[in-house]
């Protein structure tokens, strides 16, 4: 009886931690499955982080959306940075380009990424940039001042509901972290 | 290797080997569920200090004893310590006493594989409790180790997370023996619906452990990357999200706390019917009611995230998903008070620890259920009312269902009988002041209070002081059921015990089958016949 | 039994007690000042009450059965085990009670999403640990944290009392001004760590998440002041950076908004004065204790392992101009103070340290070399411009 139930538990045990293994392989697999998820229900407000190449659509004028810019500094980073104004009005389906500025206030070079957020999320994928400083890592020398263009259009399909649509930018002092790579 | 193995095969010979190293190198089951048991009871006292230390800086406003940061950690690792290293390991150790004897078998099936878990268990709460003696203190980002909170910890942090791993390995050789136990070694009689509830519901979690722990591990990985190798899986700056943490946390996190609770549900199923004399109440919806709350313990995790700006659909998908819970364990309440309608009861101290954690879980319930409308949960998320909620599903519950467990089995285990007066006054205490404790911090949740504070506003004072001299007799009073234990293991009330201990006992279990105490190898061949009392 | 009346005595304070004796111990939620606020609340009290009459059916049947149905009564087990019919009503029962809560539940979720059309959008940053608010329209912009005796009172065995301290732990040294009757929206996102602001006067909190940003709405229906608190572990202090809201009816927060845009032009100009240094001394000590005090100690002795000292330090006594842009730009845990502190806060903080707690290096840094720092950006416009 004993040599039948080990080879029961061996395969058992084989078994098991194919599962483990899977599980733990799961586990990392929810990183791209949770940016799927973003995509589709629009968690976070994430934008396209790549340019889109400029596609013509209809200009609605009888709707009006206003669009908000929100800049931020994460923590440490020494920078200034804002947006030109502080909302626009525009009709969707019109391209528009507002810009940023942003001066790096060390005598150091240095690396930053900004990253960019929508809110209403679902609006998010209705807002499509075809330019953006947020789509590469920006290297500002020692107490550099930078414009940085953003160009955007609001996807006329975009459900009436939404008049109101904040991008906002956050800019992290990635210097260290990329020296260190 | 091969001494343990020669060891081994000496053991299964004779009797265990003398002296400490018995405990060291011990493949049998029993003394794996001693060292489990025990090692969970010390551990109990060591997480239950910390919450003391909280409730005694909670005593009144202002701060008297300790730093915030390291109010912040007693609140980390008491959780930790709790979950990890008391109510994880002492349903195991009930598990390596329990489940052969239960189902007929001669030892768990992989014993080596069995001491090796335990083993690594000391090693990883060790070394947890070590990060409290680090430069910078112990984690204290609350024991979700939300990043990038955790990642502002000092030179504990890497520490802390091989901890985890440890813990988690130990968890899932734990898991993959008792499910290879269960499914391999039943005595030919012991179909898997004879089971024993307690099995069935450790079979159950037995998968969630293999299924979740591997998840949590590849999480604080994620963390460790992040922190000492350059990764961005939870820092926006590179492409991350602090967010996914959270729903990787909590995919691991809700399934975790029903671990906690559903070898719970299994003891209360199997002690229940003894005292009422009646054979459990819907054997065969309980098992479908424990297999469907682990299913759906899957698709519930984003119900602890309602407030990080979930869209609509997302937030009325896990309200409602988390709602169905209430179903199967409702069955599971009604199955329990169906058990003792019309029986014969008697109320010794496992039957008293029982109806209470019948009583005070369905309170749990109850707030878990307000907590799961997601509109109401805006004004309940991160108050002492979720605190309240989640102690009363796990003090009152898996924690009075393990006292219970103790009670039920010393007799069997030690061969002597327990001190009945002291087991009720542990019990009376513990109930009052178990409500005394938790009851207030409703609220003080609802008043305003967020949880993980070390201060507060001065109109949530009275609470507070309530709840603290609850803690405190709560607290003090465990320290007799130390004193029950050690009476018994050194001949207790100098009565002696039948085999069947309970009366009737025999008709719900194969281990009351067995001498008490059991001889230190059991059914080494199979019984012919089973306990079919639910049929 | 005793435990029956203890419970049940439980279940009767939590039903009536809440709603009578609520005005004395805020037993119950807090019913708010927005109409969501008091939809949330009804939410609350119907799933309640529910709650309560089925713990009342479930535990009066067990309690019952406890009382009649024990051995010492000579009760005699009845061996009944399975009813498929029962199994089947009380998984239907309650099945539909879910659903019945199912249905008011939705339709608030739904008016809370509804965070379109707003009024006014005010942007809250998390920060360890203070509140900062930017109000998109008007330009007003400052940072909230935790006031002065409440923070004096709060540190490690003080020796103040805390019940003499007015609204303890919930003042802040500026609270966030918003008109009545106005539909606000609300703009979260952190600096550093994950916070969560919650006001249970306005029904909700919400997640504050560095690099993300999240939307919520209020509509206050009567001007009062309303206390709340981070309710997201977000470190050492997290008990400690309240949330003041005063809600103000029209002309008195047109008032308060033209003050406010006053005051910056006069803080502008106390930053081109010639300060003494007694002034900048006194000035430094009140900078000091509410933004420094929390990690270096209000004696400049710090937390080994974790903060440094600020007595002796080397930093602080070394250059000035290394421990201004160490102020300035922050360094790993410490934030970088530069955007933060006004010119005439900055100057004054970096005197005091380096002349007290300690130190007398002697030296003094003057505001309007602060200003000078700041860097050479096109001043903002005036952001009411656009407005149509």
């Amino acid at each position: 009886m004993s040599g039948s139930v080990e080879q029961k538990n061996k395969r058992l045990v084989r078994n098991l931690v194919i599962v483990v293994v899977a599980m733990f392989g799961f586990g990392y697999a929810l990183v791209p499955l949770y940016d799927v998820f973003c995509d589709i229900t629009g968690l976070n407000g994430k934008t396209n982080t790549e340019a889109v190449e400029e596609t013509h659509y209809k200009i609605d004028t009888t709707r009006n959306v206003t669009i908000e810019f929100i800049t931020s500094l994460n923590e440490s980073a020494p920078m200034q940075f804002r947006a030109e104004s502080a909302k626009l009005k525009i009709h969707p389906g019109e391209y528009y380009t507002v810009n940023f500025f942003a001066q790096n206030l060390t005598d150091k070079k240095m690396l930053a990424q900004a990253i960019p957020s929508i809110t209403p999320g679902l609006a998010a994928e209705y807002f499509i940039k075809t330019e953006c400083f947020c789509f590469n890592e920006q290297t500002f020398a020692a107490n550099e001042a930078k414009t940085m263009p953003v160009r955007f259009v609001v996807d006329p399909k975009l459900p009436e509901k939404y008049k109101t649509i904040t991008l906002a930018y956050t800019f992290f002092d990635n210097t260290e972290k990329s020296v260190n790579k | 290797m091969s001494a343990v193995v020669a060891e081994h095969d000496e053991h299964h010979d004779h009797g265990p080997a003398k002296g400490l190293l018995r405990w060291v190198v011990t493949t049998n089951h029993k003394d794996i569920g001693t060292l489990y048991l025990v090692f969970a009871l010390a551990m109990f006292f060591v997480g239950g200090t910390m919450a003391l230390i909280i409730r005694a800086e909670l005593f009144e406003p202002g701060l008297q004893f300790v730093e915030p940061q390291f109010f912040n950690s007693m609140t980390t690792m008491h959780a930790l310590v709790m979950v990890f290293g008391a109510v994880m390991p002492a349903f195991v150790g009930l598990a390596n006493w329990m489940i052969p004897m239960m189902i007929g078998a001669p030892d768990m099936a992989l014993p080596r594989m069995n001491n090796m878990s335990f083993w690594m268990l000391v090693a990883g709460v060790l070394l947890l409790a070590s990060t409290l003696f680090m430069e910078g203190g112990a984690p204290a980002a609350g024991w979700t180790l939300y990043p990038p909170l955790v990642l502002q910890t000092g030179a504990a942090l890497p520490f802390a997370i091989f901890s985890v791993h440890l813990l988690g390995i130990s968890s899932i050789m734990g898991a993959i023996n008792i499910i290879a136990t269960i499914l391999n070694m039943r005595a030919p009689a012991m179909t898997l619906m004879k089971m024993p509830l307690f099995v069935w519901t450790w079979l159950i979690t037995g998968f969630l452990l293999i299924a979740i722990m591997p998840v949590f591990a590849g999480a604080v990985t994620m963390l460790l990357t992040d922190r000492f190798f350059g990764t961005s899986f939870f820092d926006a700056a590179g492409g991350g999200d602090p967010v996914l943490y959270q729903h990787i946390f909590w995919f691991f996190g809700h399934p975790e706390v029903y671990v906690m609770i559903l070898p719970t549900f299994g003891v209360a199923s199997t002690i229940i019917p003894v005292f009422a004399r009646k054979p459990l109440f819907g054997y065969s919806s309980m098992v479908y009611a424990t297999a469907s709350i682990a299913f759906l313990s899957f698709i519930v995790w984003a119900h602890h995230m309602f407030t990080v700006g979930m869209p609509m659909a997302g937030e009325l998908y896990f309200m409602y998903a988390t709602m169905l819970i209430a179903i199967p364990t409702g069955v599971k309440v009604f199955n329990w008070t169906a058990t003792m309608w019309k029986g014969a009861m008697t109320f010794e101290t496992p039957m008293l620890f029982s109806i209470a954690f019948v009583v005070l879980f369905t309170m749990g319930g109850f707030t878990g259920l307000m907590m799961a409308v997601a509109p109401s949960d805006f004004q309940y998320h991160d108050t002492y009312f979720i605190v309240a909620h989640f102690h009363y599903t796990l003090v009152p519950a898996s924690i009075f269902i393990l006292m219970a467990a103790g009670y039920y089995w010393l007799p069997k285990w030690t061969g002597h009988m327990y001190d009945e007066k002291i087991g009720r006054l542990h019990f009376w205490l513990s109930a009052i002041s178990v409500n005394v404790l938790f009851f207030p911090q409703h609220f003080l949740g609802l008043a305003g209070m967020p949880r993980r504070i070390p201060d507060y506003a001065v109109q949530f004072a009275d609470w507070n002081m309530v709840s603290s001299i609850g803690a405190f007799i709560f607290g003090f009073s465990q320290l007799l059921f130390v004193y029950v234990v050690i009476k018994t293991i050194n001949g207790g009330t100098g009565e002696k015990v039948t085999d069947e201990v309970w009366e009737d006992a025999a008709k719900h279990g194969l281990e009351w089958t067995l001498p008490s105490p059991p001889p230190y190898h059991t059914f080494t061949t199979p019984p012919a016949t089973v306990p079919t009392e639910h049929f | 039994m005793k435990k029956t009346k203890q419970l049940f005595a439980c279940l009767c304070l939590m039903a009536f007690g809440l709603e009578t004796a609520q005005a004395e111990y805020a037993l119950n939620l807090m019913q708010g000042v927005t109409r969501l606020s008091h939809d949330i609340y009804d939410l609350h009290m119907l799933i309640l009450w529910i709650c309560v009459f089925i713990g009342i059916a479930v535990f009066g049947t067990m309690f019952y059965s406890i009382y009649h149905h024990r051995k010492s009564k000579g009760h005699v087990a009845a061996q009944f085990h399975e009813s498929t019919k029962v199994e089947i009503i009380w998984t239907i029962i309650p099945t539909l009670i879910l659903v019945s809560m199912a249905i008011p539940a939705t339709k608030t979720m739904l008016k809370m999403d509804d965070v379109q059309e707003a009024d006014m959008s005010i942007k809250v940053t998390g920060w360890q640990w203070k509140w900062e608010y930017d109000y998109l329209d008007s330009g007003v912009h400052f940072f909230s944290s935790l006031d002065e005796a409440s923070n004096r009172a709060r540190q490690l065995n003080s020796g103040i009392d805390p019940r003499s301290v007015p609204h303890y732990l919930l003042n802040v040294d500026k609270p966030l001004v918003i008109p009545t009757k106005k539909k606000i929206r609300f703009l979260f996102t952190a600096a550093d760590v994950i916070h969560s602001w919650w006001v249970p006067d306005l029904g909700w909190k919400k997640d504050a998440i560095p690099g993300f940003i999240n939307e919520a709405w209020t509509s206050v229906e009567k001007p009062g002041t309303y206390r709340g608190q981070c309710t997201e572990l977000c470190g050492k202090d997290h008990g400690f950076m309240p949330i003041v809201v005063i809600a103000m009816d029209e002309p008195d927060y047109s008032a308060w908004v033209d003050e406010q845009k006053t005051q910056a032009k006069i803080n502008k100009s106390l930053a081109d004065k010639n300060w003494s240094q007694d002034d900048l001394m006194a000035k430094g000590e009140t900078v000091y204790v509410n933004n420094c005090a929390s990690c270096h100690m209000a004696d400049g002795a710090g937390m080994a392992g974790t903060f440094p000292a600020i007595t002796g330090s080397p930093v602080v006594t070394g250059a000035i101009d290394a421990q201004i842009d160490l102020i300035y730009n922050g360094k790993g845990m410490m934030p970088a103070f530069g955007q933060m502190l006004s010119e005439v806060d900055f100057a004054a903080v970096v005197t005091y340290t380096r002349n007290a707690l300690g130190n007398a290096v002697g030296d003094s840094v003057q505001p309007s070399a602060i200003k000078a720092l700041k860097a050479s950006l096109p001043e903002p416009a005036d952001e009411d411009e656009d407005e149509e």
